[in-house]
């Protein structure tokens, strides 16, 4: 076989690959596999001189080729879909499943109300000791969706990349159909146990019951148990995973991914029973639901040559120029026409007919020619008043502020980018007062201050990342900001420091990630400069009330000076003096020199009136009055108690 | 030529001055002023007859209505006031209890009077200047660091010190050693021997050096303080003994020199009291490591900092004799310093039996 016709031939079926999944890719695993075996195979033995010796070879390496299911192949590389670690598998199993749940009522047009329960399983006759020593866990999601029908129940959960989300160009979160199935997989291989589905599609109907196993080899469900229930939810999901896993809090748990979650989804209610039995509800923010994305077709200079091939093969239409323009977005039936033309096609030529090389040069065409950019209805970004109530919902900040950028294009992929601020620990006001009421501060205390460094996070389809943060395009994004034109601190290559949380999204029909465990966007130059202008729009907002703030504390620092001083400066010259010396008298005679020198109350009246911050676009800043609801008052009281 | 010790009348009048200043403004309603000597470079000048570094007459007005001297200003009032406490409280203290006396929040704020000791060390230095008190006459102590060992015998509060009889670790001196004080009984030495650093000075009393060569051996571990200084002075004005200064040959080594000799920049208004213009520097000389073949290899290179201390220092109007430049050039030149504990290179008792001796033998001194 000649090299460029092998060539084509693995292109073709890698492009069949999705459309009929377990026999190509198969076909190239194991072509794979074969070259690993014959260099494995040539280690061990010397090569033979003798040509004739080749044909009994080949024989013998035929024994030895056979299948490999894709289930097969994901149960040896389970990092690929994020069950690397028990730690991690957990987190991906809720990750998978609470994407699926929301995916699928934001579709219905339903608001989405979704419940995580995670409960520790003994493994054996015994109990674990803490929940932080279980190495067992279920872990059960309950949403209020459409339900499923009972004939798809076990394709949906039971096998791999089977789904209604590869075949079309929508913004989803979920993309191939994967990970559901992966962690009933995963969850299969570890404790031998079914995946259990309770899905129910209407009150009229009754809830459908159904342990459902993977066939490993045949990428197949295997249906166990299969009845009707009792189920309290008109309609809804449930799906349940007893799996091994370790349960953890802090950074990257099932909770941070939670209020994530809710941070960029402010019209989900989300429930979380963790393992210690304490239920944490996230409500909602925000009473609308995203305006559901139009699905597109694929942007010409989006594809890659194998997809042609692939589309080429599956279309209806009988003209290539009619494939053209109906099969992708913004070609015109005269673009169609020209691209033919320029190609050397007959426009009246059949799709399925053309060979290798006519749709290579059918391929440079396409990406020669001028194409308007994709239509961008297709995106639904969170938009910066839902942003702003999702931040100001889970994180206490002093400044809120939000960016919506307008649709940017990679590779014919439309994308948005947004950016959100929270800043500073939320009760600046009250740490003012505080400081004033506290104790007098050691020696060197001052200085023990630890450096903060801002917490980042990454959103692709409202989806929170939350591995890999440094392989990420957004991370690179802001650590290449310049913060400290912003009056933030920020080392060479570091985020930037100080009590601050960056948010930032990334809406796209096909968001590239860099592996299939979804953890980190691609750095495509397009998206490295859509998040850099958005961070700095937020920033330049940020800058404003920073140095209004830095503003705001000189003065008062200025105003106040003599009167902090006077009181001692009396006090002193009395200890000096006697008694002789009247201490009000003097000090009310300092306090009048002082007003007088400072410009007297001409300074307050003009300090009120410059407040450029409430002028600034789609952002908060908490005021003494929101601290006040935010901290009891009896908190201050106990504290003044205590010192008496 | 040595003032009188003030009185705590006298001074406790100078202190109760502070409060005029503020009564006498607020009376004419205007900015209360401090009027305080300068306690720098700019403000000293050589005396070369006296030989000896003088405060010259340039004063700073601290004021109170100002943003950059308020804070000042109200931790001078502060201090005062806490100099008077010790007068009525019959007491003595030091820098660092008068700082922790002086220290609280000032009242609806978090701010400190002082934050840490580096703040209020300077204020009591400007106290002196501004009142021509000394230290001691405000009843504040410098820290004692220093040790003496030798043929004297002292009167310390009625007990008879014989500092020939003290073993090897000598006798604390105390930061106070005036003859109110410190009584010197009895002294039969022929010289004193100041050391900068205490390895060489334990070193010295380990072997008797001071036994055979009758001499007095005093310390005062690194930048000797104000007790050690004043009774080197003492020692030498009242029984005519020559001083000798041995330090590291580098620049820091021949400024402490100087500050025994002419006494320092920041307490200039001190010379008079505590310098002894006729001290010699035996050592170490940047000539010592070729006339004592020292190796090279244990000498350290001059650092930067090093070079721009040794510019300054030449350019010293008391540093300007003729072999005082070459003396501090030839070190620049050579690009090196030398510790005396370099010394022991040549075995450990080089100090005490080979390079002293030949010092004094062959008078190997620089004035």
């Amino acid at each position: 076989m000649p090299r460029g016709a092998r060539e084509r031939n693995r292109l073709r079926s890698a492009a069949q690959f999705p459309l009929r999944p377990p026999r190509p890719s198969v076909k190239s695993l194991g072509f794979e596999t074969r070259v690993a075996r014959e260099k494995r195979t040539t280690q061990k033995d010397p090569p033979p001189n003798e040509t004739k010796a080749a044909p009994e070879i080949a024989q013998k390496l035929a024994a030895k080729q056979r299948e490999i299911s894709i289930s097969e192949f994901f149960t040896k590389n389970r990092h690929l879909l994020g069950f690397d670690s028990p730690r991690r598998a957990l987190l991906t199993a809720v990750k998978e499943a609470v994407d699926n749940a929301l995916d699928a009522c934001e579709e219905a047009e339903i608001k989405p109300e979704v419940a995580v329960k995670i409960e520790a399983v003994a493994n054996g006759a015994e109990p674990p000791a803490s929940v932080f020593q279980a190495e067992r866990f279920r872990v059960t999601v309950e949403d209020n969706g459409p339900g499923i029908v009972k004939e798809q129940i076990s394709k949906i959960f039971a096998k791999l990349l089977y789904g209604s989300k590869f075949h079309r160009l929508r913004m989803s979160r979920g993309q191939q159909g994967i990970g559901i199935s992966a962690a009933g997989m995963y969850g299969q291989l570890t404790t031998g146990k079914p995946t259990r589905v309770i899905s129910r599609i209407g009150s009229k109907k009754q809830a459908h019951y159904m342990e459902i196993a993977l066939d490993t080899k045949k990428n197949e469900p295997i249906v166990g148990v299969n009845r009707t229930t009792d189920w309290d939810r008109p309609h809804g999901t449930s799906v349940s995973i007893e799996m091994e896993g370790r349960y953890a809090e802090g950074r990257q748990s099932i909770e941070e991914y939670l209020e994530q979650t809710s941070i960029a989804n402010p019209h989900v209610v989300l429930t979380y029973v963790s393992p210690k039995g304490e239920t944490k509800t996230y409500p909602a923010a925000v009473a609308v639901l995203p305006h559901a994305p139009k699905e597109i077709k694929p942007h010409p200079h989006g594809i890659e040559l194998g997809i042609l091939l692939k589309m080429l093969q599956d279309t209806p239409s009988r003209w290539v120029s009619g494939f053209l323009s109906s099969d992708f977005s913004r070609v015109s039936p005269r673009l169609a026409a020209q691209i033919c033309r320029e190609a050397g096609i007959d426009p009246k030529a059949k799709p399925r007919r053309l060979g290798g090389a006519e749709a290579e040069a059918l391929y440079k065409v396409i990406q020669k020619t001028k194409i308007m950019a994709p239509p961008t209805d297709c995106l639904s970004p969170i938009g910066e008043p839902q942003i702003l109530a999702g931040l100001a919902k889970q994180i206490r900040a002093d400044f809120y502020t939000a960016v919506t950028r307008r649709p940017a294009v990679y590779r014919g992929n439309p994308f948005v980018i947004e950016a959100g601020l929270a800043f500073g620990s939320g009760n600046f006001a009250q740490k003012q007062k505080e400081a004033a009421e506290e104790g007098p501060k050691a020696e060197g205390e001052d200085n023990d201050k630890e450096v903060e460094m801002a917490r980042l996070m990454r959103f692709a389809n409202r989806v929170p990342l939350l591995y890999q943060q440094s392989a990420c395009a957004i991370h690179k994004s802001v650590i290449e900001t310049n913060w400290r034109s912003y009056g933030v601190g920020q080392s060479r290559g570091a985020l930037p420091q100080g009590p601050m949380v960056i948010f930032v999204h990334m809406a796209s029909v096909w968001v590239p990630f860099t592996s299939e465990s979804k953890e980190a966007i691609a750095s495509y130059d397009e998206i490295l400069k859509e998040v850099k202008l958005a961070l700095q729009e937020a920033g330049r907002r940020l800058g404003v009330y920073v140095r209004r703030r830095e503003l705001a504390q000189a003065e008062f620092k200025r105003r106040n000076i003599f009167a902090l001083y006077i009181p001692e400066v009396a006090a002193a010259t009395r200890k000096l003096k006697g008694k002789a010396v009247d201490i009000e008298a003097l000090k009310a005679r300092l306090q009048k020199m002082a007003v007088k020198l400072t410009g007297g109350e001409k300074t307050d009246a003009l300090l009120k009136k410059n407040n450029p911050v409430a002028q600034l676009p789609s952002t908060i800043v908490a005021g003494e009055e929101n601290i006040k609801q935010q901290a009891p008052n009896d908190k201050q009281t106990d504290k003044r108690k205590k010192r008496q | 030529m040595v003032r009188r010790r003030l009185s705590d009348v006298a001074v406790k009048s100078r202190l109760e001055g502070l409060a005029d200043v503020v009564l006498d403004a607020a009376k004419k309603s205007k900015d209360p002023a401090i009027s305080i000597p300068v306690r720098s470079l700019s403000n000293v000048t050589f005396d070369p007859k006296r030989r000896i570094i003088e405060m010259g007459e340039n004063t700073q007005d601290r004021t109170f209505f100002n943003l950059g001297m308020a804070r000042k200003f109200m931790q001078t009032m502060l201090i005062g006031a806490a100099c008077k406490e010790l007068f009525e409280e019959k007491v003595t203290t030091s820098l660092r209890e008068l700082y922790y006396r002086t220290k609280h929040t000032l009242a609806g704020s978090s701010e400190n009077t002082f934050d840490d000791q580096a703040e209020s060390d300077p204020i009591i230095e400007d106290l002196e200047v501004t009142l021509d008190s000394l230290r001691e006459e405000l009843h504040v102590r410098a820290e004692s660091a220093g040790t003496i060992v030798g043929p004297v015998t002292l009167v310390d509060d009625g007990d008879v010190i014989d500092c020939a009889r003290l073993g090897k670790g000598g006798y604390a001196v105390p930061s106070i050693v005036e003859p109110e004080e410190i009584k010197i009984k009895k002294c039969s030495a022929k010289f004193i021997l100041l050391v900068e650093k205490g390895t060489q000075w334990n070193r010295l009393s380990e072997d008797k050096f001071w036994k055979k060569h009758n001499c007095v051996l005093l310390t005062g571990n690194g930048q000797p303080p104000r007790g050690v200084r004043r009774l080197t002075r003492r020692l030498h004005d009242e029984y005519k003994l020559p001083v000798y200064v041995l330090v590291d040959n580098d620049p820091w080594g021949y400024y402490i020199y100087s500050v025994v000799k002419q006494g320092s920049i920041n307490l200039a208004y001190e010379s008079q009291r505590m310098a002894i213009p006729d001290a010699k520097f035996i050592g170490l000389s940047s000539r010592d490591p070729e006339k004592y073949k020292l190796p090279r290899n244990v000498g350290i290179k001059l650092n930067d900092k090093d070079i721009s201390r040794a510019k300054e220092i030449l350019a010293y109007p008391w540093f300007k004799k003729k072999e005082w430049q070459e003396e501090i050039k030839h070190m620049i030149a050579s690009g090196l310093k030398y510790e005396l504990d370099a010394l022991a290179n040549k075995n450990f008792r080089y100090l005490t039996t080979d390079y002293l001796p030949r010092k004094l033998r062959e008078k190997d001194w620089l004035d």
